[in-house]
């Protein structure tokens, strides 16, 4: 039976245990009831001033430390601090914690915490029929009430009736906690996500001391001492509150996941694709120049590279997305590294020089990290709808490598593949992230640096023109005599040489404008941009030639074939794997490589009836697939800035196959 | 090893490349001055590198027998940028023109500046559209007939110069495509100067702008219009050398020696001064045609400062990371995070 979520396949195996350890130095009193949970989803829910966020990650990161599987879902507004109490303010974080190996945040919770009356209506539906739900009863004021759009108070009108509500007074008890710590009432209030985190560490029985070693880090400068004996001693009254009170009568155990052998650490995506790149610039021998402007959801990557000084990492915080981009490019001609990073808005601005790179044939590394769109979107949430963008989204016939990771952990796979492309092949690559792989987390097996793939690049030092024949002489200038440089040559891939400024004797001139072949003069010969559009196109194509075949997984009867790409690999997975159990004849294919295609894409197409293709966006993949297999694929498509719920990719399985 | 800088011979810099400008273009003129002031600077050729955006003047960098980018429209100093930060060793000249410098690519003109990148920016005003055959641009003057300003432009010129003072550039300067001794060494300087300089260059379109800036090339008028900046002496000008510019207040006055000042009372150029109100007030200085006691328009270099560049402070910052890392980063250490475990 699976371990995901879902309140129909959950286990709870009632194992009571007497406890008689000791966690976190309190003696227990007496003998307590543990249940033992195969996986448990929890949502940490409130103002967008409540920290919330923090609340989640610290208490995904214990639970990583306990060696169980996570997976998380930060979901936050797009404005900083929106009015406090509203509906349109509040901040979630969800954490999917697990004995079993898992790939999403899971669909419905388990446990909810809410610190307001605002936080519960927007979250309550996502609460199993019988799950716990922490109130923070001092969010429910008639003004909290009245934000939140209730007529009548929902802890006292029985509309709950179906939860194990448990009512605790958050900021009044934290109050009285971190009452002599020196706090003015506003820093003391703002110490109950302690408190509540505490709470639920109690009842999912996790050690304090993880969190208590990051608070003393967080706040070690001897001014902001008061605030870290506050905290402490919030999250410290947080978990003896719920032990004294024996809010519950058990508390529940989720054991250690079986992960493969290793050391492990959290992960987010956007984290991941740091690591990726500056790992893969080291590899390479490269110095990365890292050229973006600040934009959500990818402003991480830039502020987690600005910290890779000592690794020789150049950030550049450009005056606007298309001058990202072009330092990027400007950075590749001269021989480093050059990767410019954005979301959806920032790729329309930056159309322009990518095109250049592709005329130039230049490396050049374009992180997208997909939010909801089109326009500003919804800047915050997740999407998979850029894919045709990075495709098509620029003028004239103009081929680019797309590749989309699909895990957090997988962002650092995919950079080295994103730079190898770029670099063997002499071309821009889309490295297609999105907002929920970005911000959130996952267990990582930290790789062993030795067996990191390798990136070799060579720069030409020599003319290359000797023996050269040129296949159009219409051009203008010579070229092609013995001795001279032919920046247009190209190798059996039909990559160009990247040959570097500063290097004597091959002094060049590259642009925009139309080039002849081999030699790289501009020509407007009709013959000529025929064989330059379809080499450009022909070169991206043989890039299929050292990528991995598409791998199928399922029986060998399978009628459907469920295929995706990027993001959506961790929900897509569980719901076919639950599938397969059930017995029925699905398998699953997924895309990490979108342009070129592995070469076996038409071959494994074929071998099915049925082609479901789930995609958060209107069907984008589904399209190109029809387009280019001419094969009867079908879309199930969500565009709610929400990843796919695993149910919902379950009930879309069962339908096309009863079809 | 030999330390005997590099000659270059104008025949060096040469592309096989056939020029494709108008004939009587002032370009022509750039260009050969520039081949002429490279052959003195003593930088090899493979560390030249020439960048572009679009226009006439962008497609200077296929003229030139060194790296060569012509790239797109306005977005030159960002390729430039990057390839600073790339190879700190090159040295890079942007092209541009009024169109693309000012207009579409006004906002990376603005920061290549402010950032004191060690690029040289020459800007060819010529003061109209040509690529795309003759619409008014950013620096037209009113009143310039054009085929999408009929009955003469009526929006306000930009001063580029303005705009590069405004922007903190540390060597600003203006020369004239005729004026070729001025030119050379105007290139010279601009070369020789560590930092972002920006050197506008009044250019003639004998096309669709022709004569535009007559009065400061016409012989028998320019030295009346034209005032030769030179730092440390007073500011002097006209056919008799009789004029000069003197600050009433904060006003700036045309005078006539002998007639309502002395020498002593002129300003005295400092183009090394820190503080770039001197330098402004010189980029304000307009020819007013048909006007007794119009102002000559400065030529020269109105600012020339050393301060510390882009690419210096970030080896710096680099520098310090490692130092702090005690070595440079290494990949092992990259992946430890704060909290790790094991999973046997």
């Amino acid at each position: 039976m699976s371990s995901e979520n879902g309140s129909a396949t959950t286990t709870v195996s009632a194992s009571p245990t007497l406890d008689q350890e000791s966690t976190n130095g309190h003696v227990h009193q007496r003998a307590k009831k543990i249940e033992t949970l195969e996986s448990v989803t929890i949502r940490f829910a409130g103002d967008s001033g409540d920290g919330m966020q923090l609340a989640g990650t610290r208490f995904t990161d214990t639970s990583a430390l306990l060696g169980n599987d996570v997976a998380t879902l930060p979901d936050f507004p797009a404005e900083i601090r929106a009015p406090a109490g509203t509906l349109a303010g509040v901040s979630g974080f969800q954490v999917h914690f697990s004995s079993t190996d898992i790939h999403t945040p899971g669909d419905t919770l388990d446990t909810l915490v809410v610190m307001n009356a605002a936080a519960l209506k927007t979250n309550l539906k996502d609460l199993k029929p019988g799950g716990i739900l922490i109130v923070n009863t001092d969010g429910f004021e008639t003004s909290d009430l009245k934000k939140a759009a209730y007529k009548t108070n929902p802890l006292d009108d029985g509309s709950l009736a179906g939860y194990r509500v448990i009512r605790v007074a958050v900021a009044k008890l934290t109050v009285e906690a971190v009452r002599d710590c020196g706090l003015s009432p506003r820093e003391q209030d703002r110490c109950k996500n302690f408190f509540a985190l505490g709470l639920v560490y109690w009842l999912y029985e996790r050690p304090l001391e993880p969190t208590l070693k990051w608070i003393s880090e967080k706040f070690k400068k001897p001014e902001l001492r008061h605030i870290m004996e506050a905290n402490m001693r919030a999250l410290k009254a947080g978990y003896n509150y719920g032990e004294t009170v024996e809010l519950l009568p058990v508390q529940y155990h989720v054991a250690k996941a079986k992960l493969p052998p290793g050391t492990y650490r959290k992960i987010t995506g956007n984290d991941a694709a740091v690591l990726g790149f500056v790992a893969a610039s080291q590899v390479a021998k490269k110095t990365l120049v890292y050229a973006s402007y600040p934009i959500t959801p990818a402003s991480p990557i830039l502020e987690g590279l600005a910290a890779m000084r000592h690794f020789g990492v150049k950030t550049f915080q450009a005056e606007d997305e298309i001058a990202a981009c072009g330092v990027a490019i400007g950075a590749s001609y001269g021989g480093a590294l050059g990767v410019t990073g954005t979301s959806g808005p920032g790729v329309c601005l930056k159309s322009e020089a990518i095109n250049l790179a592709v005329m130039t044939e230049l490396p050049l590394v374009i992180i997208d990290v997909q939010r909801g769109g089109p326009s500003t979107g919804l800047p915050t949430k997740t999407e998979q709808s850029d894919l045709l963008q990075a495709l098509f989204g620029r003028n004239g016939d103009s081929p680019v490598a797309v590749v989309a990771p699909q895990s957090p952990a997988d962002c650092f796979d995919m950079a080295f593949e994103a730079v190898r492309i770029a670099t063997r092949f002499m071309c821009p690559v889309f490295y297609l992230s999105d907002g929920y792989l970005a911000n959130g987390s996952e267990p990582w097996r930290i790789p062993d640096p030795a067996n990191l793939p390798k990136i070799t690049i060579t720069h030409p030092t020599q003319p290359n023109s000797e023996g050269t024949h040129l296949t159009h002489e219409v051009g203008e200038g010579e070229g092609g005599g013995a001795g001279q440089f032919l920046p247009y040559k190209r190798d059996e891939f039909l990559a160009r040489p990247w040959a570097l400024p500063g290097t004597p004797g091959l002094e060049h001139r590259i642009g925009g404008l139309e080039k002849q072949d081999v030699t790289g003069n501009i020509s407007y010969d009709p013959a000529n941009h025929q064989l330059m559009t379809e080499t450009r196109a022909k070169k991206i194509e043989n890039i299929a030639q050292t990528i991995p075949d598409l791998e199928v997984h399922g029986p060998a009867d399978a009628e459907l074939l469920v295929v995706g790409w990027g993001g959506t690999y961790g929900s897509i997975t569980t719901a076919v794997q639950r599938a397969q159990r059930q017995g029925l004849k699905v398998a699953q294919a997924h895309f990490r490589y979108l342009n070129p295609m592995p070469k076996n894409t038409a071959a494994v197409l074929q071998r099915f009836k049925k082609i479901l293709v789930p995609e958060l966006n209107t069907g984008q993949l589904c399209w190109l697939l029809r387009a280019k297999y001419l094969v009867p694929a079908v879309g199930l498509n969500k565009i709610q800035g929400k990843p796919f719920l695993v149910s919902e990719l379950e009930a879309a399985i069962e339908k096309c196959l009863s079809e | 090893m030999s330390t005997t800088l590099p000659t270059l011979t104008t025949k060096d810099l040469t592309t096989d490349q056939e020029v494709r400008w108008c004939p009587g273009c002032g370009d022509y003129s750039i260009l050969a001055q520039m081949k002429k002031a490279l052959t003195t600077v003593g930088v090899p050729r493979e560390k030249i590198v020439f960048i572009s955006g679009i226009g006439c003047s962008s497609r200077f960098p296929y003229y030139m027998n060194t790296y060569g980018f012509h790239t797109i429209h306005g977005r030159a100093p960002t390729f430039a940028t990057g390839l600073r930060l790339a190879n700190p060793d090159l040295q890079v000249w942007v092209v541009t023109g009024d169109g693309d410098g000012l207009s579409i690519g006004g906002n990376h003109l603005i920061h290549a500046l402010r950032r004191n990148m060690d690029i040289k920016v020459l800007l060819f005003n010529n003061e109209i559209y040509g690529l795309t055959k003759g619409q008014y641009s950013p620096s037209s003057r009113i009143g310039t007939m054009s085929k999408t300003s009929p009955g003469g432009s009526f929006e306000t010129p930009i001063s580029p110069l303005t705009i590069a003072l405004a922007s903190e550039a540390t060597f600003v300067a203006r020369t004239i495509d005729v004026d070729v001794q001025h030119l050379v060494s105007t290139l010279q300087k601009a070369a020789a100067h560590k930092g972002s300089a920006f050197v506008e260059i009044y250019q003639n379109c004998v096309i669709f702008n022709d004569e535009v800036y007559k009065y400061a090339t016409d012989k028998a008028i320019k030295a009346d219009n034209v005032l030769y900046l030179e730092h440390g002496k007073p500011m002097i000008f006209g056919k008799d050398k009789n004029k000069g510019i003197r600050l009433n207040g904060l006003k700036p006055e045309v005078v006539t020696l002998g007639h309502d000042c002395q020498i002593d009372d002129l300003l005295t150029h400092d183009a090394h001064a820190e503080d770039p109100t001197l330098a402004y007030l010189l980029s304000r200085f307009k020819y007013q045609p048909r006007q007794p006691n119009s102002f000559p328009e400065p030529v020269g270099v109105f600012r020339s400062v050393i301060k510390p560049t882009y690419e210096e402070l970030l080896h710096e910052r680099l520098q310090a990371a490692v130092d702090k890392n005690k070595g440079p980063g290494r990949i092992e250490d990259l992946f430890k995070a704060e909290d790790v475990w094991t999973v046997s």
